[in-house]
This record gives structure tokens, sequence and C-alpha cells, in this order.
């Protein structure tokens, strides 16, 4: 630990919360406001770290990745004192200039091209998701709906193989994990993470990849020089990690709001090619992916504080999806809110790649649903899952009545 | 401010003031301008504010990045040889009266 960890000199006003506690999963609302309130930085004395909760600041760290890096870890961990638990990833853990070349070979393989002609039968997949659930009338919405529909085109559509996808939510468990402190979660996660690392480093080899895929894709540019050979296995990593595990929190908390908000549901079944600004309002109300730090590289000052150099800063991106500042009624889920903006998918040179898949699954899901479902009624207790860095629920169950019923 | 006109599929005409150095999306999102949907914030990474602009006026746009170049070939609506990305046009005092042609889809 350095110096500025044990004695900050921070004159930022000082909060106890502990953003990576049971008792925050589940009911992070209350703190994100004290947060925010507190000032434009806080300091999370049990870490020694500043954290930025309000939209303003969260933006701006977001956008600013010379003062901001990345390529110190987007977790707790600073990869200048201690070796990353993973070799570090090609795109989330690097600055520009070395993050742009990857980073241009995931934007051309995830572009919005490629979604066109993604969308056909990721549709299609869709429906028979909705219709197989109606057909039981009732389920649990996270792994009968948020689970399975992505699982039934994302591992396909990267090129996946067949044998032992049932590492895939294991896997990303244990990265969503590692972003945060050395607490129960985290350790509990890395130490079951060996099998499932090893599946995911075999995988992500030339050979193991179906041709036509997003994984083959990567692998392609290395005929033409855009990355090494050796780069491209760490960069198809990217989409094991990040690709499964975000659009199940995505969804399921649509579903939980569609749930939660019955006219919300009404004015979508009513019209639903509303559906993609449903999933898009449900990322900012839930914000699946909760936080990401950043890591300072000169003395910056935030809101009248002065941060050293090589600190970490902790960014709460769904505080600031919910700031008042910036968010009329910010606690209401409303469908035809005006969302462009929000942090739910980050901002700036990071912002997330996947973005125009994440909406694709989101938007053809919550399309056939809005067709073909009634009512949809909770119909059991409510559990959440613990991650550092995700939010989501592990058990929503549910009954749903057809559309014509 | 210049005033920039949005010209609707229908033909309904819109006349926004833009503050110079703000995206042509900003001031059209921020005031309310249905049609431009402007998914990813801002980024140039979901071409969902896709616009046609006047192609007498193009000239007075700053150039396209190979980024734009590659996003507006997937765009909802045709790309055209006067489209472009409404995020990536940061408005100057020699766009006053810049006609901006809102197409049919954004998604
Ligand atoms: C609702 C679903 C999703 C959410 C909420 C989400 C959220 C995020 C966020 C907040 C970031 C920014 C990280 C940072 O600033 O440090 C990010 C980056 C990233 N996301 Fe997503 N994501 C989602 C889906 C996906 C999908 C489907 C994929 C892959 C196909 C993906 C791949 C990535 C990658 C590779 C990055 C790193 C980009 C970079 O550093 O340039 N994400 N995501
Ligand atoms: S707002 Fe996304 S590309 Fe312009």
């Amino acid at each position: 630990m350095s110096i500025a960890h044990t004695m900050p000199g921070s004159s930022a006003p000082v909060s106890d919360a502990d953003p990576f506690s049971i008792e925050f999963f589940e009911d992070p609302h209350r703190i994100h406001d004290e947060l925010r309130e507190a000032g434009p930085v806080v300091w999370l004395i049990r870490y020694g770290v500043h954290a930025v909760a309000r939209y303003a600041e969260v933006h701006a760290v977001l956008n600013d990745w010379r003062t901001f890096c990345s390529s110190r870890g987007v977790g707790m961990d600073d990869y200048a004192t201690g070796k990353p638990w993973r070799p570090r990833s090609l795109v989330l853990e690097t600055d520009p200039p070395e993050h742009d070349r990857a980073r241009a070979v995931l934007n051309k393989v995830l572009s919005p091209a490629a979604m066109k002609r993604l969308r056909e039968g990721f549709a299609a997949a869709a429906e028979r998701t909705v219709d197989e659930l109606l057909e039981r009338g009732s389920f649990d919405a996270i792994p009968d709906l948020a689970e399975a529909y992505p699982l039934s085109v994302f591992p396909d559509a990267l090129g996946m193989p067949q044998g032992g996808r049932e590492h895939v939510l294991p896997y990303a468990a244990v990265v969503f994990n590692s972003f945060g402190p050395d607490n129960e979660l985290r350790r509990e996660a890395l130490a079951d993470a060996a099998p499932h690392m090893a599946w995911v480093a075999e995988s992500c080899q030339r050979g193991s990849l179906a041709p036509g895929g997003f994984g083959a894709g990567i692998h392609a540019a290395t005929d033409t020089g855009e990355i090494t050979p050796d780069e491209a296995p760490l960069l198809v990593r990217s989409l094991f990690s990040a690709g499964v595990d975000t659009t199940v929190n995505g969804i399921g908390a649509a579903v939980y709001c569609l749930a939660r908000f019955p006219d919300q549901w009404r004015k979508l079944r009513a019209d639903p090619s509303l559906a993609r600004a449903a999933f898009e309002e449900a990322v900012r109300f839930e914000s699946p992916v909760q936080t990401f730090f950043r890591t300072t590289t000169r003395p910056v000052e935030i809101g009248g504080v002065e941060v050293g150099e090589g600190e970490k800063v902790l960014m709460f991106l769904g505080a600031a999806n919910r700031d008042p500042r910036r968010w009329e009624r910010p606690d209401e889920y409303d469908i035809a809110r005006r969302t462009s903006g929000h942090v739910g998918f980050g901002n700036g040179v990071h912002m997330c790649v996947g973005q125009l898949l994440a909406r694709l699954e989101g938007e053809v899901l919550l399309g056939a649903m809005a067709r073909k479902m009634g009512a949809i009624e909770i119909s059991g207790p409510v559990r959440r899952r613990y991650n550092n860095t995700l939010r989501g629920l592990a058990s929503l169950p549910v009954a749903v009545q057809p559309a014509n019923a | 401010m210049p005033n920039i006109v949005f010209v609707h599929p229908d033909g309904a005409r819109e006349e926004l003031e833009i503050a110079e150095g703000t995206s042509v999306m900003q001031g059209a999102t921020a005031q309310g301008i249905d049609g431009i949907v402007a998914e990813c914030g801002g980024n140039c990474m979901c071409a969902t504010c896709h616009v046609y602009i006047e192609p007498s006026q193009l000239a007075l746009l700053p150039a396209m990045s190979e980024e734009e170049d590659a996003l507006l070939d997937g765009t909802a609506s045709e790309r055209r040889p006067n489209s472009r990305l409404s995020c990536q046009i940061a408005v100057t005092p020699a766009m006053g009266g810049l006609v901006v042609n809102l197409p049919e889809r954004q998604v």
C-alpha cells in the first residue's frame, strides 16, 4: 500500500459504506443517494479509495482516459503494484493507442452491419423461448428466460465449442467478482476458477472456434496483421468474459422491471416496437454492471478535492444512472424515457463494444414477449445473486398468461 | 447560435438554435426532436443518430472518420452519399441554416 492510501489527506467527505457487501447488494439505492449527496467525490474509508456517484463526475471520469487510466486495472487491484490474477485484457485493461488497435477488431466483428445479419436468427430463437415458456405457464424467469435465451444464441454466434458450455456463466462470475476487493466473494470465486479458466483458454484457440462466428472473425484479423496470433485468443477471451452474464442480468433486469411496473408492461404490449427502449431503460434503471475503477495518472482535482497520482477512483454507474441532477423521476421505470446518455454501458473509449448485441437480444426477446404474453405475476420469493460488479437476481418465479387469455 | 433546420420524413420542418461546439445530435435530443435516438450517447458506436445532409451543404461539415464511415454501413435506413452521424457534427458558425433530413428509421 502506498502512503496515499493510509494517509489520504483527502478533503473529500468520508463514508464507511461497503459497496461490496451483501447489505449493499440487497439495497444499493439508499447508500447511492447518501454518496451522491455527500459531495462530487467521497472517500471510502474502508478501502482507502475515492469514489464518484454523481452523473457529471462519473461521465467526466469515463471520458478522460488520459487522467483516469484503465491499464492499471479496472478493479480494486492496482496492476502497477501487483500482478493481475489473469493475463491483462487487451481492451478493457489498456489505454489508447494500444487499446484502440484491439478495439477496432472487436468493433468490426460486432458492428451494426454484423447485427443485421444476426437479427433474423436471434428473433426466431426468441420466439421459440417465449413459446416454450408460455406452454409451461409458471417458471423461474432467471434460469429459464434471462439465462436460457442468451445461452441459446450467444455461444453459437461466437462459435464456442459445444462441449463445456456450462463453464460460461461460472467463468463470468469469477471475472466480475475479481474487480472487487479481497472479500469472501472474490476469494471463493478465485479458489474455484481453475477449471473454468482452463476451458476458456482452450476454447479461445483458433482451432476450437467454429467458422463464421465472432471468434473466427477475431482470429481472421491476424491474417491481415491487425493483431498478432498471440493476441487473438486473449481478445476472444473478452467475449467469453463479458458476452453472456452481462446480457443475462440485462434481460433479467428488464423482466423484473416489467413484472413490477404493470402499466409499463401494458404500454409495451400495446406497442411492441417499444421493446428496444424498454430494454435500454432497464439497463439505466438497474445498471447490471454497477461499478468499475480507474487509476489516476497524475494529481487531479475532482469537485474541489485534490486526488493524488496512482490512486484508484471507483465509479458508481448505477448511482449516476439515477442522479436526480441528470434524470427526471430517476426511480421510475419509464419505457418512453429518453435514455440517451445513460452510463449503463459506460462511456468514452471503453464504452461497451457489445452494446449493439445486447440491445439486439433485449429487443427481440422483449418484443416476442410483448406480442405473445399477457399478465406477468411474480409468484414466489425473489432472490438476489451476489457479485462484486454485476447486479441481478438468482431467482424470479413468475406466472404468465397468454396474450389472448 | 446557428440555426439548424430538421426535416422529418413526412416533410415537417423544425428549426433549432444549437450552440457552437455542441453536436447536432446533442442539440436535437436535448431539445426533444424525435427521429434521432443516439443510443450510444454520442460515442460514435451505434449509428442511431443517422441523418441526411442537404447535399450542397456537405462541405460545411468536418471530415468523416474511419469509425463513422464503418458505422454508416450498418444504418437502419439506407446509406446515401449524404449520410452522416449527427453526433460527429460539432456546430460551427458557418453552419447557420444547415438542413438536416431525418431518416425513416434509426433502428
Ligand atoms: C446489458 C449488457 C451489457 C452491459 C450492461 C455491459 C456493460 C459494459 C460496461 C459498463 C463497459 C465499460 C467498461 C469500462 O469502462 O471499463 C463494457 C465494456 C465492454 N463490454 Fe459490455 N456490457 C454488456 C454486454 C456486452 C456484450 C454482449 C459483450 C460482448 C459481445 C460485451 C463486451 C464488452 C467488452 C469487450 C468491453 C470492453 C470494451 C473496451 O474496453 O473497449 N458487453 N460493458
Ligand atoms: S449517437 Fe451513437 S453513433 Fe452517434
